[in-house]
């Protein structure tokens, strides 16, 4: 392992940029918006992170995937998770939508609005189901190009 | 309030059975709810209910967490979701029914979660930081499941003969409980005095058969009737909650060390 010796808060942003997030893996922890603080002394890295929801299963997997992205630096690692700021599917970066997307997930949309069909941009899609795979998607099905697709929740 | 060592004996004596109520509602709703898995009515179905039970284990899980920081005697969420007999738990006895059919399910969710609306509401401003801030989190997912849950009632209520005639069943089994949610806790002064809790229980419990007399009226279903002995709306439980509990401390049980 190549240790890295410039360490600001700039170089661990970077550096989380490549940890996907488990339950959408095309967009990452910092493109989904969860990156909450940064913070790094002399002792330790310090990173707050918002989960997208509640009970989010995968956070017990975020927090060792930041811990061994974070490990290049050599220095004590600390992962905290945070209710003080709620995570908004508003956090979702350009890129990471665009991401996911080429995923076929949809952006968020608030509930009652209808997301347009991420293969072929079609506005005539139906709601086939509030509850999807995970708990921060839904099912929808485009009567354009007759494909099912997932959109996220607005959150 | 940011931090549970802040709090006065009397104030966190009635912040944890505040957060044990609203834990426990959240577990027993979420662990009875995940019994659809796999035979729920439809496909869809069975992806959101199991979808919703997921998320109230979480906020379960994110209560119970709370709560170990506010008592802080060493237990942690899991031992306070594990470890106690089925008498020590603390929901309210609208949780307390079997399973049943799906209307009993649609039935109990839509009184549990329009209840516990109100109760959200009344702790949005709370002046314990990190209950607000949860609670700012839970009502953004919550509001998912009211959507669902209304959906679905007012689709048993409009179905034919079958369908209302289950949830009119529905009702009269789970309606004199239904209450139960709203009664007030032995220690809600203190919550009321140090801010925790907006407005006392009677109010909310006022504010929520007010909303839900002119929900009824629109799908002409009979009004609900008062609560059935208050007094224990909390701490008798019945034997298809013991079944439940004997099934949710199986692993735990089993193996207290298991992880996931």
């Amino acid at each position: 392992m190549v240790i890295e010796t410039r360490v600001d808060e700039r170089t661990v942003r970077a550096a989380l940029a490549d940890v996907p997030d488990p339950e959408l893996p095309v967009a990452s922890v910092v493109d989904i918006g969860i990156v909450h603080r940064v913070e790094v002394t002399n002792e330790a890295i310090r990173v707050e992170l918002l989960p997208t929801f509640v009970g989010c299963p995968a956070l017990d997997v975020i927090r060792s995937a930041v811990h061994d992205r974070l490990a290049v630096f050599d220095r004590p690692v600390e992962v905290a998770f945070t209710f003080a700021v709620p995570w908004s599917s508003d956090r979702i970066s350009p890129a990471g939508l665009d991401r996911l997307r080429s995923a076929g997930i949809a952006p968020p949309v608030g509930p009652g609005g209808s997301p347009a069909c991420p293969w072929c941009g079609s506005a005539d899609v139906a709601l086939d189901n509030l509850f999807g795979a995970t708990q921060c998607r839904s099912l929808h099905f485009c009567r354009s190009c007759r494909q099912p697709f997932e959109g996220l929740k607005a959150i | 309030m940011t931090a549970a060592a802040d709090l006065l004996p009397a104030t966190r004596n009635a912040l944890s059975l505040l957060l044990l109520s609203m834990a426990d509602d959240e577990f027993v709703i979420g662990f009875s709810d995940s019994e659809w898995t796999g035979i729920a009515p439809l496909l869809e179905e069975d992806v959101a209910m199991s979808s919703i039970a997921q998320d109230e284990i979480g906020h379960a899980r994110a209560l119970y967490e709370l709560l170990a920081d506010v008592v802080a005697d060493g237990r942690d969420a899991d031992a306070w979701a594990y470890d106690r007999p089925p008498d020590g738990y603390y929901h309210a006895r609208l949780l307390d029914h079997p399973r049943g059919d799906w209307a009993d399910t649609i039935v109990r969710r839509y009184l549990y979660d329009t209840a516990d609306a109100v109760r959200l509401d009344a702790l949005a401003g709370s002046s314990f930081a990190p209950l607000r801030d949860l609670v700012g989190k839970l009502r953004r997912e919550e509001r998912y499941h009211l959507m669902h849950v209304e959906a679905w009632f007012e689709r048993l209520a409009r179905g034919g003969a079958e369908p209302r005639r289950r949830l009119l069943d529905a009702l009269q089994r789970l309606g004199p409980d239904a209450g139960t949610v709203l009664t007030p806790l032995p220690t809600e002064l203190a919550l009321d005095m140090a801010g925790i809790l907006a407005a006392p229980f009677p109010e909310l419990e006022a504010r929520w058969r007010a909303s839900l007399a002119a929900a009824f009226g629109h799908l002409d279903l009979p009004p609900l009737p008062p609560t059935r002995d208050p007094g224990t709306a909390r701490t008798t439980h019945s034997d298809a909650f013991r079944r439940l509990h004997e099934e949710f401390t199986l692993v735990r049980r089993i193996d207290p060390e298991a992880t996931w």
